[in-house]
């Protein structure tokens, strides 16, 4: 009798699911036999690296697989019904109405031409379970359940006109129209700021709940996941590394993969020593303020930077932190104040600054993906700075390539003649680097470098990092918006928001009480490893609301 | 130029047709006094005769061998085709490119003149303008290249500012590149194919404007052999021919030669064009 019960509340069982992809005219399996149970009302954690075939496993369970990916063995059976070899007649029975999926990107995933409300209203309009008026109604409570500002009249509006996070939450809300048994989350919330994350997290785990939905959660975040999870599986190169207990996890991760995951975030450098009294700062922002057409980004900010050190820039997007960047590189000229690099006034747009002012202050860039030109081969991205600023040529060039391919961590050998598409994220990143040293310079603005890349390869780069700047005295700008990397790596913080400095001083002075109203708002919603930490966030923040 | 020698191992069987069709044609334009069994111009058989030996196509109203005439019409129609698509490609993907890359004043006012320069039919401005200079080659080449590089200097801006967007643009300016680099390095290589691509397909247009020229009279003047004439000139046979026997009827099929030998290249053109096109996105993979 037990056993039927168990079967009943099964929901989803994937036995030895195989998929393979094509790429280059052959099928590689990029999920190599994986087991997956989940029963109702249960929400599992998916987590890896990219490339670990989280998202695969997440479609697959709605039997669906991308172009030029298919299932090649193993079994998915949804609340019994086997999904693996199902016609599309019957898929499309289940999707939307049973199965739901919320994408990473919801501005992308919306039909920018239509209203968020019809959309809401298709899926179940189509499956035949509420009229159009019912689905509208229908589309209110769900809209306030999910806290969305004015639920009556937001869905209304097109997508343009509602901000990332609410767009997100809109989503949510659509994929529970019909009260689906299971909902597929891929990385809701990656694309979103801390402060928004946080209420997205909150509305999204209460409607779960509430309505005792199952739930696959796919995420690189384990602090995140961490809040949303019952059970946590790792997943790497299409392998389960291992799965259990969200709490067990955490605590008491078994596989090595696992443990080097969980301690990422624990990686700090070592101080730097203190500033000597009265040492003229390298480089000095006075009064800046910038526009873009008639619109302010940046008002009057004052910045100090001082030789071998790192300061780390914090804020949302939006706030004017990658702005600052393009005024100290010139690329935008301030309408009012100056930028100083060792007592000098730097002239307003790079085209005036002479190239031996422009060697010594590099940029590098987020998307290494877009930083590297596509064409050039890595001979070619390095090469060339060392050609231009120090006028290196033939074999001295070529030694210098190498050198500095060798202390970016790449074999030299291996990685001279390729092309970007030929390296991973991470590698692409450290060439980046490698040619902002190739320039020599003194001063290194990060803009959010390791934002785009998996946790583990960001670290080895925040590694890589501190170790430059320990071996050449180099001085970094890090421009970023996650505060994880700030504890890292910075000696002294700047939180900007909507283009004003709020608050600037010591890392340890802005991470200690007491903080400004901002700040703590950004530092309290940063997600942390502990399993209650949103209960207790929430529960703070609902107790100081009315106070 | 190796990364195409490798693709082409790949190339697919519809790209192989399109390139031993092009091999086939350029060969005749290249050793066509070599290949043709008789001169382009001269009278050299009774008018109108049927396809028997030695006119295995017949001869045209004035007795002139059309075999002969067809051959060396593919090196006056293709030579000149090639020679206005390469000059409206240099005109148009220069200004183009420095439209996207300088911006500014030169953007401006080069754009304005293509817009004035599209806003005209172009078959009515080349008729116009050829009337008035007169219809030399060179005069020909230049009014085509001319009309034709308005096309080609929009996609090339297009392009160009797509890629100018990109972040290695941002490093090569803060690094204080010359304009020289930037187009020929940083923004050449990678627009490359859709220029590739488009060079095929402006090469058919200019093909195709040189035959509608020539029909309408205004194109290369006779003597001179080449497929758009030769398509007017036998078109009128189509009424008067005789269907009753295969050999009167070959009179008849006469305007169908030039115009097959234009539909032929001009198809195996873009079956080449759209496997480059095929490469190209692939590669933004």
């Amino acid at each position: 009798m037990t056993d039927t019960a168990q079967q009943d509340d099964l929901l989803l069982d994937i036995r030895d699911l195989r998929i393979e992809g094509r790429s280059g005219g052959q099928w590689h399996q990029i999920v190599k036999g994986i087991d997956l149970t989940l029963k109702r009302g249960e929400i599992i954690g998916l987590i890896g690296e990219s490339g670990a075939g989280k998202s695969t496993l997440g479609l697959a369970a709605m039997g669906y697989t991308k172009g030029g990916c298919r299932i090649s063995g193993g079994s998915i059976r949804f609340d019994g019904q086997e999904l693996v070899g199902a016609s599309r007649e019957q898929l499309r029975k289940l999707h939307g109405a049973r199965i739901a999926y919320v994408a990473q990107s919801a501005a992308a995933a919306f039909n920018p031409a239509f209203r968020l409300i019809n959309q809401y209203c298709e899926a179940p309009v189509r499956h035949g379970i509420m009229s159009r008026a019912q689905a509208k109604k229908d589309a209110v409570q769900l809209y306030r359940a999910m806290q969305l500002p004015d639920p009556e009249q937001i869905g209304f509006r097109y997508p343009h006109q509602v901000s990332g996070g609410q767009l997100q939450r809109a989503m949510t809300a659509m994929a529970m129209a019909c009260r689906p048994d299971l909902i597929i989350f891929d990385e809701p919330t990656t694309a979103l700021d801390v402060t928004t994350q946080i209420e997205v997290l909150s509305a999204i785990r209460r409607v779960v709940r509430e309505h005792h939905t199952a739930a696959i959660y796919i995420t690189h975040d384990l602090a995140v996941v961490a809040q949303m999870a019952d059970r946590i599986k790792v997943l790497l190169k299409g392998d389960e590394v291992e799965e259990a207990d969200t709490r067990t996890m955490l605590a008491d991760p078994q596989q090595d993969y696992t443990k080097s995951l969980w301690a990422v975030r624990a990686f700090r450098r070592d101080p730097m020593p203190e500033v000597p009294q009265g040492e003229r700062p390298l480089l000095q922002l006075e009064g800046i303020s910038a526009f873009y057409g008639p619109q302010k980004v940046l008002d009057d900010i004052d910045l100090t930077v001082h030789r071998g050190r790192t300061v780390a820039v914090v804020g949302e997007s939006g706030s004017g932190k990658t702005t600052t960047a393009r005024v100290i590189m010139g690329l935008l000229a301030p309408t009012k104040g100056v930028v100083r690099f060792e007592g000098v006034d730097l002239p307003a747009t790079s085209r005036q600054r002479a190239p031996t002012l422009q060697r010594r202050v590099q940029m590098i860039h987020q998307m290494a993906d877009t930083a590297l030109n596509p064409r050039h081969r890595i001979r070619e991205v390095i090469g060339r700075p060392l050609e231009f600023f120090l006028g290196l040529k033939g074999r001295a060039k070529e030694a210098r390539i190498r050198e500095l391919l060798t202390l970016i961590e790449l074999d030299p050998d291996e990685f001279i003649d390729r092309l970007p598409a030929e390296l991973s994220g991470g590698q692409k990143q450290r060439v980046c680097i490698a040619r902002a040293l190739a320039a020599e310079p003194e001063f290194i603005i990060c803009d959010e470098i390791t934002s785009a890349l998996d946790q583990l390869v960001a670290e080895g780069i925040l590694r890589l990092l501190d170790r430059l700047q320990r071996e050449m005295g180099l001085t970094y700008l890090f421009i970023t918006h996650d505060l994880a990397t700030v504890r890292s790596i910075a000696d002294e913080v700047v939180v900007m928001q909507g283009g004003r400095i709020v608050e600037q001083g010591s890392k340890d002075e802005i991470f200690s009480p007491p903080h400004q109203e901002y700040t703590e708002l950004l530092l309290s919603s940063v997600p942390e490893m502990d399993p209650d930490w949103l209960d207790t966030v929430l529960a703070g923040r609902e107790t100081a609301t009315p106070a | 130029m190796y990364y195409w020698l490798s693709q082409l191992r790949e190339a697919p069987v519809s790209a192989w047709i399109g390139i031993v069709l092009i091999g086939f044609f350029s060969i005749l334009a290249i050793f066509a006094p070599l290949i043709a069994p008789f001169p382009e111009i001269a009278v050299v058989g009774p008018q109108y005769h049927a396809w028997a030996a030695p006119h295995y196509l017949g001869t045209d109203g004035l007795g002139r061998d059309v075999m002969s005439r067809l051959i060396f019409g593919a090196r006056n129609t293709v030579g000149i085709a090639l020679a206005t698509t390469i000059l409206a490609f240099l005109l148009g993907g220069i200004t183009g490119l420095l439209a996207a890359t300088l911006g500014g004043w030169f953007d401006m006012i080069s754009s304005r003149i293509v817009d004035i320069l599209m806003a005209i039919p172009s078959l009515i401005f080349a008729l116009m303008i050829l009337t008035i200079t007169g219809t030399s080659v060179l005069s020909l080449i230049l009014v085509i290249a001319v009309l034709d590089s308005t096309r080609v200097y929009r996609l090339s801006r297009a392009v160009a500012q797509d890629i100018l967007t990109m972040d290695y643009i941002e490093v090569a300016r803060m690094r204080g590149e010359g304009l020289p680099w930037l187009i020929r390095r940083e923004v050449l290589p990678n627009a490359a194919a859709p220029l590739i691509a488009e060079f095929g397909l402006r090469f058919c247009f200019v093909f195709l404007f040189i035959s509608a020229l020539s029909f309408l009279g205004l194109g290369l003047q006779p003597p001179t052999a080449d497929w758009g004439s030769m398509v007017r000139e036998s078109a009128k046979l189509i009424s008067f021919a005789n269907f009753s026997t295969w050999q009167t009827a070959t009179f008849g099929l006469a305007p169908l030669l030039p115009a097959g030998a234009i539909a032929l290249l001009t198809v195996a053109v873009n079956l080449v064009v759209d496997w480059v096109l095929h490469i190209s996105s692939g590669l933004k993979e």
